[in-house]
C-alpha cells in the first residue's frame, strides 16, 4: 500500500511541475489561439541560465530563479513582438505554429552547438539530495520546494486573471480582441504582457529544476509536448482545467510507468488524451 | 403531391423552442415564401429540412420520401441545394471552380462538369468574373455565386436564405428575374426573404412564423390582409398600401 | 479539362524530361554526393506531395505522417530481413497497412478541430514510436540491418553507384506527383479543396466530407508509406528514432510549407531548397559545431512564416503581381 501512496505522490509533484508549464501555455493558447512549439524549448533555457549561473557563480536555484524567470520573460516578449506579431491574423493559422517550430530548432540548436549535448548536472545546491520522509513515505525536498513554487505561480496567476484589472483586460481581449480595443484596452499590450507572462511562469520552473534534473538541449521537448497534451485535455485558456489535468496527466505517468513498464509512461500520457478527446472533442472544461 | 411536405416540425435548442410543430407544404413549381420577424425561426426551419440540423420533432417529407435528420449531403444528393445567409463563398477558389463543386454532384466527367458549370454562371451574369477568387468579390457578386453554385447542383427544390438582403434595389430587381427564370425551368423554390418588393410579386403562397410557430399559410394577397401577420410582422404602411393600390385596380 | 495543350502541361512534362535525362549530365550522378543529393530531393518531394494531399489541399494538417512512413519502411525492412525476400512485397504490404492503419486513426480524430486535431497527430505519432521502441518482432529499438546483397532491381538495393537509386527515385516522384496532378484535375481535387474552403458549405453542395478526407488520408497513407520503403532500402536499416519521429513528420510539413501548402509545385520547390541546404551545411559547415543545420533551417522556417506563410509559390505570385500589369480586383 505504502507503493501505491509513494508513486502518486511522486505523480503527484510531477503534475506540479507540469501544471506550471501548462499554465502559461494555457494563457497564450487561451488569449491569442497561438500554440507555442517553443515552450518547452524556454523551459530549457531557464535551465541553462539557472544551471550557468549555479555553475560559474555558485548561485543557488532557490535564488536564481527571479534571473529565469526574468530572462525568459523577456524571451516571451521578445518572440511576440519579433515574431508572432507579425503572424497571426494572417490568412494561415499554422504560421505562428510553424513560426514557433522553427524557433524551437534554433533554440534547441544553438544551445546543442554551445553547450553541447552533455547532460550537465549541478552539484552542491541547497536542496540537493535533501527528502523528507513522514508515514513511510520519501518525498524529494527539491521536488516539493518546486511544486509549492508552482503552487503559488498558479494561485498568483489565478488571482491575477480573476481579481485585476489588468486580468480582465486579458479575459476581454481572449474573447473578443475588436470589442476589447473598441472599449479602450491596448489589445497589443495585453499580448506580449501574456506571451511575457507565459514565460515567467516556465522561468520560475525552470529556474528551479537545476536542483534536481539534469539539464541538456533536449529536455525541454518532451515537457513541451505533454504540455501541449495537457493543455488541450483542461481545455484551451482554462487554468483550473491545466491544473488539473496536468495532476491527472502526472498521476497516469508515475502509475503507468510503475505499474506497467517504464516506457509505457508517455505511451499512457498520450492514450489517455485521444481517449478524454473523443468524448469531449474541446477537453475537461474547455470552451 | 407536395414536393416538400414539412409536417409538425420541432426543433429546440436545449430550452429554446426555435420551431414549434411548424407544418406546411411547397408545391412544385412553385415559388413559396418564408416570412416573419427577426428571431421567428425561419432559418432554423430551413437548416433542419437542408440536413445541416436534426429536428427534435416532426417529419419531413421530400419528394414522397422521408428525410428527416438526414445528413445535409445526402439531402443535397436527393435533389435539395440551398444558399446561404451570411455567404460563404470557398473563398481561396475561384468563382468557376466553386460552382464546379456543385456541378460535380452529378457529372463525373470534367467535360461535362464544366459545361454545366459554365452554364450556371452564365445563367446568374457572374461571367466576368469566371476566373477571380470567390473572396474577392462584392457582395452581390458573392450572393449570385450562392445562387450559380447551388443550382450547379441541378436541384429540384431549391432553398434561398435572404438572397437579396444588403443589395442595391436594381441588384434586387436583377435577383427576382433571375428567380423567376429559375422557376421556369422547372424548379421549385422556397425562399426566406425580408424585402417584400422580392417576395411579394413572385410568391405562389407566402408562409409567415413568429416566435417559432406558422400564423399564416396563404397567397401574398390574402396574408397581407391577416390581421396577426400585420400585428406581428408587415407594418401598416405597406399593406394600406396594397390595399389603396387593390381598391384602385377595383374601382376601375 | 481542356484537352489542348496547356503552359502548365508544357512545363510538367518538360520538367519530366529534364529529371529523366539528369544521369547523362557528365559528373552530376558520379559524384556520389551530388547524386546522394539530387535523390533525397526526390524522395523528400515525393513525401512531403503526399502529406500536401492531406494537409495542403483538404487543409487537415497532420503533424503524424511519419507513422505512414514508418509502417512503409518497416514493412521494406520486414521482408528483407525477417523473411529473407525480395523488398516489393514487403513494400506493397507496408503500405496497405498505412493505408488501413489512417482509416482507423483518422475516424475518431476527423472529429476534432484546428489545434486539438493537430496534437493529436502529435500525440498517435509518439505512442507509434514508443510502441515500436519495444515491438522485438521487428527490432525493438535495435532496429533492423539489411543484409549485405546484390545489386538488383529485385532486391532494390545498390552499393556500387546510385543510377538505380536514382531512376527509384525518379519512379516514386512520378507516381506521386502524376497522381497528385490527376486528382487536381478531377472530381476528388475539387471536393478536397472544398473540404477545406468550408466544409459545411462543402457538404451543401453533396459533399460527404468524411468520405472525402478518408480518401485523401488512406491516399496520402499509401504513397508516404511507399516512400518510407525507400527510405529503408536506401539505408540498409530502419529503426524507430529514424522513421518513426516527430521530427521527420515536421520534416514533411515544413517542406511543403515552405514550398508552398496546397500547390502542386510547392512540395519540389521546398525540397530543391531544404535538401541542399540540409546536406551541404551538414557536410561542410560540420567545424562550426553541431547542429548548424538545424540552426539555419530554423531561422529559414521563421523568415518564411513571418514575411509569406504561402512559400515560395506565395513569394512567385507575389512577384507576378508585381511585374504584371496594373488590375483592379473587380471588372465592373
Amino acid at each position: 500500500m505504502t507503493t501505491f501512496f509513494q508513486v502518486a505522490i511522486d505523480g503527484i509533484l510531477a503534475g506540479m511541475l507540469y501544471a506550471i508549464v501548462a499554465a502559461g501555455l494555457t494563457l497564450i493558447w487561451g488569449v491569442m489561439d497561438v500554440i507555442n512549439f517553443a515552450h518547452g524549448d524556454f523551459l530549457m533555457v531557464a535551465m541553462y541560465v539557472s544551471y550557468w549561473l549555479g555553475f560559474l557563480w555558485k548561485v543557488d536555484p532557490l535564488v536564481s530563479w527571479i534571473a529565469s524567470a526574468a530572462f525568459i520573460f523577456l524571451l516571451g516578449v521578445v518572440t511576440y513582438k519579433l515574431i508572432v506579431s507579425r503572424c497571426i491574423g494572417g490568412k494561415s493559422a499554422m504560421a505562428p505554429l510553424l513560426a514557433t517550430f522553427g524557433l524551437s530548432m534554433l533554440l534547441k540548436n544553438v544551445c546543442l552547438n554551445r553547450f553541447s549535448p552533455n547532460f550537465r548536472i549541478l552539484s552542491g545546491t541547497w536542496l540537493d539530495g535533501k527528502k523528507w520522509e513522514a508515514a513511510g513515505l520519501v518525498f524529494s525536498m527539491p521536488q516539493v520546494v518546486t511544486s509549492l513554487f508552482s503552487l503559488a505561480v498558479i494561485l498568483v496567476l489565478w488571482h491575477l486573471i480573476r481579481k485585476t484589472r489588468t486580468g480582465w483586460s486579458i479575459q476581454a481581449t481572449s474573447m473578443d480582441r475588436e470589442a476589447a480595443e473598441l472599449m479602450g484596452i491596448n489589445t497589443e499590450r495585453v499580448y506580449v504582457l501574456v506571451f511575457g507572462i507565459g514565460g515567467a511562469c516556465l522561468g520560475v520552473a525552470g529556474g528551479l529544476m537545476p536542483s534536481y534534473l539534469a539539464t541538456h538541449p533536449e529536455v525541454g521537448s518532451l515537457f513541451g509536448l505533454i504540455a501541449f497534451v495537457i493543455v488541450a485535455l483542461g481545455g484551451f485558456g482554462s487554468i483550473p482545467g491545466s491544473l488539473l489535468a496536468a495532476l491527472l496527466i502526472g498521476l497516469v505517468e508515475a502509475f503507468a510507468g510503475f505499474y506497467i513498464a517504464p516506457v509505457f509512461k508517455y505511451v499512457a500520457v498520450f492514450a489517455v488524451y485521444l481517449a478524454v478527446i473523443m468524448v469531449r472533442p474541446k477537453g475537461l472544461f474547455g470552451w | 403531391m407536395p414536393l416538400l411536405d414539412v409536417q409538425n416540425l420541432t426543433m429546440r435548442f436545449g430550452s429554446l423552442l426555435a420551431n414549434c410543430e411548424v407544418s406546411f407544404s411547397v408545391e412544385p413549381g412553385t415559388i413559396v415564401g418564408l416570412i416573419g420577424p427577426n428571431g421567428a425561426g425561419k432559418t432554423t426551419l430551413f437548416n433542419c429540412v437542408a440536413g445541416l440540423y436534426k429536428p427534435s420533432g416532426g417529419r419531413i417529407l421530400f419528394d414522397g420520401r422521408d428525410v428527416t435528420g438526414l445528413p445535409s449531403h445526402r439531402i443535397a444528393r436527393l435533389g435539395v441545394a440551398r444558399t446561404f445567409q451570411v455567404v460563404r463563398p470557398l473563398k481561396e477558389m475561384t468563382v468557376l471552380d466553386n460552382v464546379l463543386v456543385g456541378s460535380y454532384l452529378r457529372h463525373r466527367n470534367p467535360r461535362k462538369a464544366l459545361a454545366v458549370a459554365e452554364e450556371c454562371i452564365e445563367r446568374c451574369f457572374m461571367k466576368a468574373w469566371r476566373d477571380k477568387p470567390a473572396g474577392d468579390l462584392t457582395m452581390g457578386n458573392k450572393k449570385r455565386l450562392e445562387v450559380a453554385r447551388a443550382l450547379a447542383t441541378n436541384p429540384k427544390l431549391l432553398l434561398l436564405d435572404e438572397s437579396v438582403a444588403g443589395l442595391t434595389s436594381t441588384e434586387v430587381r436583377e435577383m427576382v428575374t433571375l428567380i423567376r427564370a429559375i422557376q421556369d425551368s422547372g424548379i421549385t423554390i422556397l425562399m426566406v426573404e425580408h424585402i417584400m418588393e422580392a417576395i411579394m410579386p413572385i410568391a405562389d403562397k407566402i408562409v409567415v412564423l413568429n416566435g417559432g410557430v406558422k400564423i399564416a399559410e396563404a397567397p401574398p394577397g390574402v396574408v397581407v390582409e391577416d390581421e396577426r401577420v400585420i400585428t406581428a410582422y408587415l407594418g401598416e404602411k405597406f399593406s394600406q398600401r396594397l390595399k389603396a393600390r387593390r381598391e384602385a385596380n377595383g374601382n376601375a | 479539362m481542356n484537352r489542348t495543350f496547356k503552359p502548365t502541361d508544357l512545363l510538367w512534362y518538360g520538367l519530366l524530361a529534364a529529371l529523366a535525362l539528369l544521369p547523362l549530365v557528365p559528373r552530376l550522378l558520379a559524384n556520389s554526393f551530388t547524386a546522394h543529393v539530387c535523390i533525397l530531393i526526390l524522395l523528400f518531394a515525393s513525401m512531403a506531395q503526399s502529406w500536401n494531399l492531406l494537409g495542403g489541399y483538404c487543409g487537415q494538417v497532420s503533424f503524424g505522417h511519419s507513422v505512414f512512413f514508418g509502417i512503409g519502411a518497416y514493412g521494406a525492412g520486414i521482408a528483407m530481413v525477417t523473411y529473407q525476400s525480395t523488398p516489393w512485397i514487403g513494400i506493397l504490404v507496408g503500405a496497405l497497412a498505412a493505408a488501413a492503419a489512417s482509416a482507423l486513426i483518422s475516424y475518431p480524430c476527423f472529429r476534432l478541430k484546428g489545434h486539438y486535431f493537430a496534437i493529436a497527430t502529435f500525440a498517435i505519432v509518439e505512442i507509434f514510436n514508443r510502441l515500436f521502441m519495444v515491438w522485438d518482432w521487428i527490432g525493438g529499438a535495435m532496429g533492423l540491418d539489411y543484409p549485405i546483397l546484390d545489386d538488383s532491381w529485385k532486391h532494390f538495393m545498390w552499393s556500387t553507384n546510385k543510377t538505380g537509386y536514382y531512376y527509384g527515385a525518379l519512379a516514386l516522384f512520378v507516381l506521386v506527383f502524376s497522381l497528385v496532378r490527376w486528382i487536381e484535375r478531377h472530381r476528388l481535387g475539387y471536393y478536397l479543396r472544398a473540404v477545406r474552403e468550408g466544409q459545411e458549405t462543402a457538404e451543401s453542395l453533396g459533399v460527404d466530407s468524411t468520405r472525402v478526407k478518408l480518401s485523401a488520408m488512406a491516399l496520402s497513407a499509401f504513397l508516404a508509406a511507399l516512400c518510407g520503403a525507400f527510405f529503408a532500402q536506401y539505408n540498409y536499416r530502419v529503426d524507430p528514432p529514424m522513421v518513426m519521429s516527430l521530427d521527420m513528420s515536421m520534416r514533411f510539413v515544413l517542406i511543403t510549407i515552405l514550398g508552398g501548402v496546397g500547390t502542386f509545385y510547392g512540395p519540389l520547390l521546398g525540397a530543391v531548397i531544404l535538401i541542399p541546404l540540409q546536406e551541404y551545411t551538414r557536410a561542410y559547415m560540420s567545424h562550426l559545431g553541431t547542429g548548424v543545420d538545424l540552426i539555419v533551417f530554423g531561422l529559414i522556417i521563421i523568415l518564411m512564416m513571418v514575411k509569406q506563410p504561402r512559400g515560395i509559390m506565395g513569394v512567385l505570385a507575389d512577384l507576378k503581381r508585381l511585374s504584371g500589369p496594373a488590375r483592379s480586383a473587380e471588372v465592373k
